[in-house]
């Protein structure tokens, strides 16, 4: 992999924020609302990539701490009747205690029983949802009451159920996920985590802290996951348990390893792909889970590092 | 021509540039007319769109196929009949998956790119709740057929209906003094340990209680269990009815465990059809439950007093008289919760032709003509039964069978009143804007 100047890599991603931003204007209504939810998902999904694409570290437990953050401001709005902003950040801090606690037991742990510990975390926090069924709703979930969901910054308030702004909030939120990405992967501590991924035992010899760092990529990881979590809640209103289940921790790594993995704009293209083949396909029959299993065979035989894993690795060889 | 004073006559009048612009525009406007009167005409002639918001895959499925047949044949029978306002209907058809976060997405899809008038038909009450924030939002009209209190608790919002089946809290409320009469008043109750299980556990204690009788135990079996065996010893000895509302395909070994748990000697047994809808009630280890008590929204079994509606309604939706698709016998309908999709499109139908509704900005109109219903008839539209509908709780209230399993049959043995079922409003969502 050759190394792109920060200016080519900065560009290229402000390039792709530029794109979504005019795609608001000249998208039909129905793919601008998908577009906002995608948007939403993909910052799941490069939370999920911190971990699992830098660092080498496969959890299928991820979903717990979207659930984090989705409960965490979904339920301090409901609940604690708490304001937007504070309720994402709630939400967010909530994700990263989660991910602190959880990280501290599970990086005792490597390779296969590091994915049965996360994936049985992830278990114990969705009965712990059903559990105290009276506070979260159960199964069924709850709904974020749409009066509720209204930025206000002095005399200006946002309505997030207004299709435009919550288009602008997602994407807010994704450029600054990617961003926060980006700088990441570019940064000596980025480099660390990719050497850890590479050898681990190396990289302890050459001095580095391997549980600290892979510590903190856990934090990272949960509190971007959670900051998808608590977005959805507030911009699209529901909270449900559905979203903490076994399936949304296997979303995201099929998402990440679709559009390819340590990649920073992968995640993006893997959601979009994935949402678009099931939309698309389960208009035509109702076995579209067939066709989007026998899609991610095709990509894993013929681009086994993902959509732009592959492009980078033939084309584009400076794509962070 | 030579006539001066006539139409023709253009010497009088000057050719300024604002003419020239003003007669550009009129016939820039001439020359998008035939869209404009293509569209007119569509508006009075295109058929009402109605987005079917079906669980055609996953847990929901098989009652997701049953809510397409039915639907398909009321849609059949309102055409045949001239349709809404004189417009032929139209159903597009979108699988949910029976996942909330996907139902949202559907819900969009319909508003945003079929354009559909409304979406209708949902069953599982996570799906529902999941979508309506959707539907709030997109301001279109949602009616749900899903039996549960999520609607009428009013937690929901303003787009959202039941009108054509009845609640979980009021089917109990009205059941519970014929529980307490007929079948026992010491009930234990075995369900499942998530949110249809609830609704149960929350409703049945106080309203058998105002019959005199009593829940002694509950018991909450959590949704992964397949094995029940462990949970018997925990029912109480002097047990006179045990109220069961298990659901999903554990359903089968329950009932078999159970029988063998108790052999000849069991208490009363109290269930919801839920349990056992699209299931054959003479499935080997199902003797057990012969003599045993069940609820069902409508029969599957034609009943000798079958009204001349309820026997056109199976007929049209393609039901023999045990409930099973004409023709498949193995094939076994959901037949007392589908009824409400052909209920609810003739609800549809009223609310839309007094609304004069003609097309999706007339919306609002359609959520305030159906509010402003108050009572649905038994007949064609409303086979199962009459019934009332409450406008500030977006809820119908009507009657309940209760049916006892002989020779392998549901037999109705009482059908609750209307009265029965009735509760207290716990909100009022006309107060919410449109």
């Amino acid at each position: 992999m050759s190394e792109a100047s920060p200016a080519r890599a900065y560009a290229s991603h402000l390039g792709v924020m530029a794109l979504l931003f005019v795609l608001s204007f000249l998208l039909p209504e129905y793919y601008h609302g998908l577009l906002a939810r995608i948007m939403v998902l993909a910052v799941f999904a490069m939370g999920y990539n911190i971990l699992f694409g830098y660092v080498g570290l496969l959890s299928l437990g991820h979903a717990m701490f979207f659930g984090a953050g989705l409960y965490g401001a979904g339920l301090a709005v409901i609940q604690l009747g708490w304001s937007v902003p504070s309720a994402f950040l709630g939400g967010i801090g909530c994700g990263a205690v989660l991910a602190l606690a959880i990280g501290l037991l599970a990086l005792r742990t490597t390779g296969v029983a590091f994915m049965i510990v996360t994936m049985m975390f992830a278990q114990v926090f969705y009965l712990v949802i059903l559990y105290f069924a009276t506070w979260t709703g159960g199964d069924q979930g709850m709904v974020v009451p749409q009066p509720a969901r209204v930025l206000t910054f002095g005399a200006t308030a946002l309505d997030l159920t207004n299709p435009t702004v919550r288009y602008m909030t997602a994407l807010a939120l994704f450029s600054l996920v990617l961003l926060i990405t980006l700088a990441i992967v570019r940064s000596r501590y980025g480099r660390v985590l990719v050497a850890i991924r590479e050898n681990e035992e190396r990289t302890k010899m050459l001095g580095y802290d391997t549980f600290s760092n892979k510590l903190a990529a856990v934090v990272v990881s949960g509190a971007i996951c959670a900051a998808s979590g608590a977005a959805y809640a507030l911009l699209f209103g529901y909270v449900g348990s559905s979203f903490a289940s076994v399936q949304y921790s296997i979303l995201p790594l099929l998402w990440v390893l679709l559009g390819g993995a340590a990649t920073t704009l992968g995640p993006l293209i893997g959601t979009l792909f994935m949402y678009y083949v099931i939309d698309i396909t389960s208009g035509y029959t109702s076995a579209y889970l067939l066709i989007v299993g026998i899609a991610l065979i095709l990509l894993v035989l013929f681009f086994p590092k993902g959509i732009l894993g592959s492009i980078r690795q033939r084309w584009l060889g400076w794509l962070p | 021509m030579a006539d001066r004073n006539g139409f023709f006559d253009l010497s009088k009048t000057a050719l300024t540039r604002r003419t020239a612009l003003k007669g550009l525009a009129a016939g820039a406007g001439l020359a998008v007319a035939p869209g404009f009167v293509r569209y007119a005409q569509a508006q009075s002639s295109a058929p009402i769109k109605i987005g079917f918001q079906s669980h055609r895959t996953g847990i929901g499925a098989a009652y997701g196929r049953w809510y397409e047949k039915t639907t398909a044949a009321a849609v059949k029978a309102i055409n045949a009949a001239g349709g809404i306002n004189g417009r032929q209907v139209e159903v597009i058809i979108e699988d949910d998956g029976t996942d909330p976060g996907r139902g949202a997405e559907v819900v969009g899809k319909f508003a945003t790119q079929h354009k559909t008038d409304i979406v209708f038909g949902t069953l599982f009450s996570h799906v529902v709740i999941g979508s309506a924030p959707a539907a709030g939002e997109a301001k279109i009209p949602y009616f749900v057929v899903s039996e549960g209190h999520h609607v009428a608790s009013t937690k929901l919002n303003r787009y959202v209906f039941q009108p054509g089946i009845t609640d979980v809290k009021s089917q109990i409320q009205a059941m519970a003094p014929w529980i307490a009469g007929n079948v026992g008043k010491k009930v234990t109750m075995i369900f499942p340990d998530f949110a249809f299980g609830y609704d149960h556990r929350d409703y049945l204690p106080p309203a058998l209680k105002a019959q005199g009788a009593d829940v002694i135990a509950q018991i909450a079996i959590p949704p992964t269990e397949s094995s029940f065996t462990k949970y018997f010893p925990q029912i109480p000895a002097e047990t006179e009815v045990l109220y069961h509302v298990m659901v999903g395909p554990a359903v089968l070994t329950f009932v078999k465990e159970l029988g063998e748990f108790y052999g000849s000697n069991r208490p009363q047994l109290f269930g919801f059809i839920d349990s056992l809808e699209a299931t054959d009630i003479n499935s080997p280890g199902l003797e057990f439950l012969d003599g045993s008590h069940f609820w069902e929204g409508s029969p599957r079994y034609a009943q000798p007093d079958d009204s001349a509606a309820q026997k056109a309604y199976r007929a049209a939706v393609g039901i023999d008289d045990n409930g099973a698709a004409v023709g498949d016998p193995k094939d076994v309908s959901t037949a007392a919760h589908m009824f409400g999709c052909w209920e609810t499109l003739y609800v549809v139908k009223k609310a839309m032709e007094d609304a004069g509704y003609k097309g999706p900005e007339d919306r609002a109109k359609l959520v305030e003509a159906t509010e402003a219903l108050t009572e649905f008839a038994e007949g064609p539209e409303h086979p199962q039964g009459p019934k009332t509908f409450n406008g500030k709780i977006h809820q119908c209230f009507g009657i309940q069978n209760i049916s006892k399993v002989e020779g392998g049959k549901l037999k109705v043995v009482h059908k609750t009143k209307i009265e029965d079922g009735l509760y207290e409003a716990e909100g009022d969502y006309t107060t919410q804007a449109l």
